[in-house]
């Protein structure tokens, strides 16, 4: 049981003239959910502090062996308190809570200890959970938040394709990522007025927004194709993975970042699996399920619009991606990304981005298992697979790392070459896997 | 066409090649570069302009670690090095295999046929060059000279190859035992294939023609032999195998050529601004540094005093890891003489040396004690024959309090290790020691000095002068060296890079040594030792980081030397041993490699025979073939549990199906469970057998991640002789969830034993031939259970009914009962004769696994042997409650963790300690560690943590846990005072 004793809550006092401060994740996403809660009374500010300080603070309050992402999402917090930007008596902080097999969900507590020897520990953590693991009085998630906030992340991830697979073909430079951030600020007013988040205003922006992108002018151009995948903090946050995204896109690269959507089914299939895999509550199962069910329409909302256009890479289902990842692994992997990273790496291989940057923190546990460790046998599926599995720590240079992601490119720019003699092989890998489900 | 140019700047070397049009090679050049990349890289390019004066423009390209940054700053095509060596090695050797190129910090490994594929080394430095000059460095030869002594070797010792860091301490004892320099050097290389085999090849097989390149294999004729050797083939060293990187460079350019005297302008203009992240200088102003060396002046000591008139005198020699103190004091405890001496690889001439000195010095000396300390303490002690042997943390505390009588924090930083304790009533009260990384310790600083081409006094004495220290983090030395590279790149100065390194050593010792939290809560009497703070930019750096003055004794660096003497002075016996003149003039020294036959863990032995026929045998695991077969009772609850499991034994079974099950991770606790339902279905067993380094080399080649923990590495192995026996199928399951035993939250295995069959299963080749069992099972839900697995079963095999599976999982469950209670009954009773008899206990914590002795190393051996009971962290599973935690308590092995460490913390015991097993590698055990911590602490008690991984080296362990012992001695008689 967790020592609650000295747990400092979140009052409904504290909500009138709080700051809540939070990490910064996805950058297009995280602006959407941000403004969602300035409209529902909360005034939240994704932090965007990435200086030097939040590393040094990290190391010093945070156990140096810990998983990265806590020591840089604590660093941040941390970092952003002692600044002086803040009223430490007016602050508040806010951190997800997952739970599960891996050491990812001790995060809020590794805060908490660390907030208390940095002589922080009145500033209250509000626990971000979707079952509301610890109660705060000033704070909830209600429903229509979290219809919104479902809507925000689709409209994120939908946003994130576009952007990927626009911007190394526009013409005019920044076209793309001024659509991106005019679409931002337009959903963001939307949600304000509680619209958009309707599955049918959501169908009906997803194609608004789909033509809007279809419209940039684009060229052909030779990009090497890149998939993205890794634990999630570092796949996704740029403070932890070094600007990777901005790193490949110098290298002209077309990258490809599978959304956080299919984290959630992921998370959400482990309560069906678990029941299946071991037995249990009958109820627990089917309340699981019908969550699968409600977020899977929203994977539709996003890949219809896509697949309608017909020029662009559409994200798989996790649906597909259950089925692909079956002969390598049990569904029964759910720890950190679990099987979801190795199907997202097989996924990839499929549609053309066989070269993969798999990144994780230094000795992150699960990656030794569904990273590292899926590596040789997605090679004999897919003789092209490029992949190079990438260690993010504060001891790392981003010399070092980005020299790595060279040697990928070099061997990716080489294998696009003789690109057009694999299609038929790759096919065939395809019809492997399938056959054996 | 123009001549095309390569250039390969790699982290020491810069090589450079050109061609002409049919890519004849026309001017090749090889050089140091000393971290000055930019001058002599113009230097190379002016050299070539004015060779080839007909020819102003060429393609220029760029390749190497180091090369990026100058290819950016200049707009010249940058190949990445390992695909440029792939271009030239396609180009010059096309019939090749793979090729295996070493440099200075990087190793790489390049498949060429059957799925070409690149592989380099990462995050870790250890089988490189820079590697090998350490090494050959700590025996005290150049690189040429390790190569020409391995030559003649007689045998191998094992070397951890994983890091420098380990592989040093696994050298420092071999030197101190006594092995030779022949024999190490070859151990030194052979590590280094092992390296590059297991760590880059990672289970892929090196096979066919294999090329060596790069500077290593050129120059060291005995490393090419020895990978010649290991991967049982003929690899082949071309000519101009130094330059194949920047040959590829220059095959890999674009045709654009440029003219040379634009980019040697380039050069010129490269900015120079000093873009790095600095910290504040170490002095704001000429004041502060004068005000600092008065305080400093004050904290001297007599160091030349006279014997007194009698001659008495005391003896403390401090025999370090790269060197030896000694130190004689007079009868009113001053310092008479004293030296400073480097190993030098052997310890035992310097002393001797020192003897024959002090005794031409004061002919009328008479010596009333001696004592040795360090990691050279007994060679020393038998060798010479000093009366005492001291742990080293006793004897620097000896000699603090000398100094500052109300000390309560010392920290000594040393060449390799550093050692802090806190005191607390007059006793050492917890250690910190650095076990795994040695980036906080002065030869760290020494090594950047050497490369950057200046002694070490020179080097600190700049740093005072720097006013933008490069803020270089806290980070591992191999990581260091890039980021200095770096910060050289963006215009640091030498001094701004000293300044950063005397800092980061401080950091190092503070947040990942120590793990302060606070700075300034270490203590209020801090006494600094050791050599590395008589550098003055260390020594600052450490007053502003914990942000008040500390006490540095002006014989700061042989404070273990000089607590040696007082301590032979304060226990001092009826007659001193110490040889005398005439005795050290024939004193004879030889030393012989046995391998020992006692048990099976084969320990290689060195053993010194001294001039008076003494023996002193060294490498021993176990105490056996010094004293025989001890006869003495050990209370050993490892041991206890290794024979439980021992029950379990192979089984014929009915079914004429044979199961394999491999002895490791979660094995080690569930196998009453599995072995009972197997049995009991009819099932035939075969067990993997007992862990060993060899059982652990059979499935090195196939582990895909090289960070993973060693419980977790070992299964390869144990998969591999299971495949080899010939087993119908290997039965191991996945299991997110553990037994629930109702101590936490949850009940969780780490994501490591829950899934590492998923990584066996995808990496394993051997297992492709045979059936693995790896479906996901819950222990937990025992009502679900039998039917789950009939299920599961009727996947694989045929007729077996569900009724079966009920009456086997029951007969199953109450077999895993009734091994827990049977290991709670031991425990219980070893606590109650522990108690009778008035032994020291210690809760020995980890995991099941743990007692595995190949992971355990014997340490539940060495603390019986210390006269301690020893108990493991189940052993006293029936007083177990969930207590509260500051963590999330959700993993079935850390709960009880965190109850044992309960149990200790609440004990009034002083003889009931708790000392915790962590593997390398465990991220679960970096939020556990602090929490363990954190229990004991409420009450005072102290907290011990044993990192263990490949490494053998029992030096550090053994000081950990004899400080330990001292500090509970210390504390006991405190109490006893106070009453």
């Amino acid at each position: 049981m967790i020592d609650n004793s000295e747990r400092v809550e979140f009052t409904a006092e504290m909500r009138k003239d709080y700051t809540i401060l939070a990490p910064n994740m996805l950058d297009i996403h995280f602006c959407m959910v941000e403004n969602l809660f300035h409209s529902a009374g909360y005034n939240v500010k994704m932090l965007r502090n990435y200086d030097q300080s939040v590393i040094n603070e990290g190391l010093k309050y945070v156990h140096n062996d810990t998983c990265y992402p806590a020591l840089l999402t604590i660093g941040q917090m941390i970092s952003a308190l002692k600044s002086g930007e803040y009223d430490i008596n007016k602050t508040a902080l806010m951190m997800t809570q997952t739970g599960g097999g891996c050491r990812a969900s001790n995060y809020i507590h590794l805060l908490r200890k660390a907030l208390k020897n940095a002589g922080l520990g009145h500033v209250p953590v509000i626990s971000l959970s979707i079952g509301n693991m610890e109660k705060n009085s000033g704070f909830s998630l209600t429903f229509t938040m979290m219809v919104k906030a479902l809507a925000a992340l689709a409209y994120g991830d939908l946003l994130t394709v576009l952007k990927n697979q626009t911007k190394p073909y526009e013409i005019n430079e920044g076209e793309t990522d001024k659509l991106v951030a005019y679409w931002v600020k337009l959903l963001s007013e939307k949600f304000e007025k509680g619209r958009a988040c309707t599955p049918f205003s959501i169908k009906r922006f997803m194609k608004r927004i789909v033509a809007s992108f279809l419209k940039i002018e684009t060229e052909e151009r030779d990009c090497v194709k890149v998939g993205v995948v890794g634990e999630i903090y570092v796949k996704y946050s740029p403070l932890a993975n070094n600007q990777l995204e901005s790193f490949l896109f110098s290298q002209g690269c077309e990258i490809n970042v599978p959304g956080i959507m299919g984290f959630f089914m992921h998370v959400l299939g482990n309560g069906v699996d678990d029941v299946d895999l071991y037995g249990g509550s009958k109820l627990k199962r089917l309340k699981s399920k019908a969550a699968l069910w409600l977020i899977g329409k929203y994977e539709g909302y996003i890949n219809k619009p896509l697949a309608d256009a017909g020029r662009y890479s559409v994200p798989a289902t996790y649906k597909h991606l259950r089925e692909l990842v079956a002969p390598v692994m049990g569904h029964g992997c759910k720890m950190g990304e679990g099987w979801l990273l190795t199907a997202e790496m097989m996924e990839l291989c499929e549609s053309g981005y066989e070269n993969i940057v798999c990144a994780q923190p230094f000795g992150c546990l699960p990656n030794h298992i569904v990273g590292k460790g899926m590596i040789r046998t997605l090679r004999e599926y897919y003789p092209d697979a490029n992949i190079v599995a990438v260690d993010y720590d504060p001891g790392a240079t981003k010399v070092n790392q980005e020299n790595r992601i060279k040697l990928m490119l070099s061997v990716a720019r080489e294998n696009m070459a003789k690109k057009d003699n694999n299609t038929e092989q790759k096919s065939k890998a395809t019809d492997k896997i399938l056959q054996t489900v | 066409m123009s001549y095309r140019l390569g250039l390969d700047i790699g982290s020491t070397t810069i090589k450079c090649v050109v061609l002409d049009e049919s890519d004849n090679i026309i001017f090749r050049k090889y050089t140091r570069h000393l971290s000055l990349i930019s001058e002599k890289t113009r230097e190379l390019l002016c050299e070539i302009r004015d060779t080839f004066c007909g020819e102003q423009s060429m393609c220029i390209s760029v390749s190497g670690s180091a090369g990026m940054g100058i290819a950016n700053t200049l707009g010249i095509d940058f190949i990445q090095e390992v695909y440029a060596a792939k271009l030239a090695v396609s180009r010059y050797i096309p019939d090749t295999d793979a090729v295996i190129e070493l440099g200075g910090e990087d190793a790489k490994i390049l498949f060429l046929t059957g799925g070409t594929e690149v592989r380099m080394n990462g995050s870790c430095a250890g089988g490189t060059g820079a590697f090998i000059d350490q090494m050959a460095a700590l025996l005290d030869i150049s690189a040429e000279e390790l190569n020409e002594a391995a030559k003649s070797y007689e045998k191998i010792y094992n070397i951890a190859s994983r890091c420098g860091v380990f592989a040093k301490s696994d050298v420092q004892p071999l030197i101190n035992q006594g092995a030779t320099k022949n024999d190490i050097s070859k151990s030194i290389l052979n590590a280094v294939v092992n390296q590059t085999v297991a760590g880059l090849a990672q289970g892929r097989k090196i096979k066919g023609n294999v090329v060596y390149l790069g500077g290593p294999l050129t120059f060291l004729s005995e490393l090419r032999e020895s990978f010649d050797y290991i991967l049982g083939l003929e690899g082949v060293c071309p000519d101009n195998s130094l330059y194949f990187v920047a040959l590829g460079a220059a095959l890999g350019g674009s045709e654009n050529s440029k003219e040379l005297d634009s980019v040697i302008e380039g050069i010129d203009g490269m900015d120079n601004g000093g873009s790095y992240n600095s910290i504040s200088a170490l002095f704001e102003n000429e004041q502060e540094l004068t005000e600092f060396r008065s305080r400093h002046s004050k904290e001297s000591v007599i160091t030349d005093a006279s014997l007194t008139e009698s001659g008495g005198a005391y003896l403390g020699i401090d025999a370090g890891s790269t060197t030896i103190k000694a130190v004689v004091i007079n009868e009113n405890e001053n310092i008479v003489y004293s030296s400073y001496m480097p190993n030098s690889g052997n310890p035992v001439p310097i002393v001797r040396e020192f003897l024959l000195e002090v005794y031409d010095r004061y002919p009328n000396i008479r010596f009333l004690g001696s004592c040795s300390t360090g990691y050279g303490e007994d060679i020393i002690k038998n060798a010479f024959g000093c009366d005492l042997g001291v742990v080293e943390t006793i004897a620097h505390y000896t000699s603090a309090r000398k100094y500052e009588p109300s000390v309560d924090f010392i920290i000594d930083i040393g060449g390799q290790d550093i050692k802090c304790f806190k005191i607390a009533d007059g006793a050492i009260d917890d250690i910190f020691l650095n076990e795994a990384c040695s980036s906080g310790c002065g030869s760290f600083l020494s090594t950047f000095a050497g490369a950057l081409g200046y002694g070490i006094e020179e080097f600190s004495a700049l740093a005072l002068e720097s006013k933008k220290p490069v803020d270089l983090g806290s980070r591992c030395t191999v990581f260091m060296n890039s980021s200095v590279k770096q910060a050289q790149k963006d215009g640091a100065s030498v001094a701004d890079i000293s300044a950063g390194l005397a800092i980061s050593v401080v950091k190092n010792a503070l947040y990942k040594v120590i793990r302060v939290t606070d700075a300034a809560s270490v203590g209020k009497n801090i006494v600094v030792q050791g050599g590395t703070f008589l550098n003055d930019a260390v020594l600052r750096a450490f007053e502003k980081e914990i942000g008040h003055n500390v006490t540095r004794p002006s014989v700061a660096g042989i404070m273990g030397a000089y607590g040696a003497a007082l301590f032979a002075k304060q226990n001092k016996k009826a007659q001193c041993t110490l040889l005398g003149k005439d005795a050290l003039l024939n004193f004879t020294h030889t030393v012989k490699a046995v391998t020992c036959n006692g048990c099976t863990n084969r320990c290689k032995l060195t053993v010194n025979t001294f001039s008076d026929g003494k023996k002193y045998i060294a490498g021993n695991q176990c105490d056996r073939p010094i004293k025989g077969e001890t006869a003495a009772e050990s209370y050993n609850m490892y041991e206890y549990k290794r024979e439980l499991l021992g029950r379990y034994t192979d089984k014929e079974g009915t079914r004429g199906i044979t199961l394999g099950i491999p002895m490791g991770l979660n094995f080690y606790e569930t196998l009453p469970f599995w072995h009972t339902l197997l049995d009991k279905l009819g099932f035939g067993i075969k067990l993997s057998p007992v862990s060993t380094k060899k059982l652990y080399q059979k499935g090195q080649q196939s582990i895909p991640s090289d960070t993973v923990c060693y419980p977790a590495k070992l299964i390869h192995g144990h998969i591999a002789a299971l495949c080899e026996e010939g087993v119908d199928a290997v039965f191991y399951p996945c299991m997110t969830y553990n037994f629930d035993e109702g101590l936490g939250d949850n009940h969780f295995n780490c994501p490591v034993v829950a899934y590492y069959s998923q990584v066996i299963a995808n990496n394993m080749e051997q297992i492709k031939n045979a059936l693995l069992i790896n479906d996901y099972v819950g222990v937990d839900m025992k009502k679900h259970f039998p039917k789950k697995l009939h299920a599961l079963l009727g996947k694989y095999f045929d007729g077996i009914t569900l009724r079966e599976v009920k009456e086997a999982a029951k007969a199953a469950y109450a077999e895993y009962e009734a091994h827990i209670e049977r290991i709670r009954s031991k425990g219980e009773e070893f606590l109650r004769i522990a108690e009778d008899k008035g032994l020291p206990v210690i809760l020995l914590c980890g995991r099941p696994y743990h007692i595995d002795k190949e992971i355990n190393h014997g340490i539940d051996k060495l603390i019986c042997d210390m006269g301690a009971v020893v108990i493991s962290e189940d052993g006293l599973g029936r007083g177990y409650k969930e207590i509260p935690t500051t963590v999330l308590n959700q993993w079935t092995y850390h709960s009880r963790l965190y109850c044992a460490a309960d149990f200790v913390s609440r004990s009034d015991d002083p003889d009931i300690n708790l000392v915790q097993l962590v593997s390398f590698g465990c991220g679960v055990d970096a939020v556990t560690t602090d929490e363990v911590r954190k229990i004991l602490w409420k009450n005072q008690k102290i907290y011990t943590q044993l990192k263990i991984d490949e490494i053998t080296n029992l030096g550090a362990v053994k000081i950990r846990l004899r400080s330990l012992f001292a500090a509970i001695e210390q504390k006991k008689r405190g109490a006893g005072l106070d009453r």
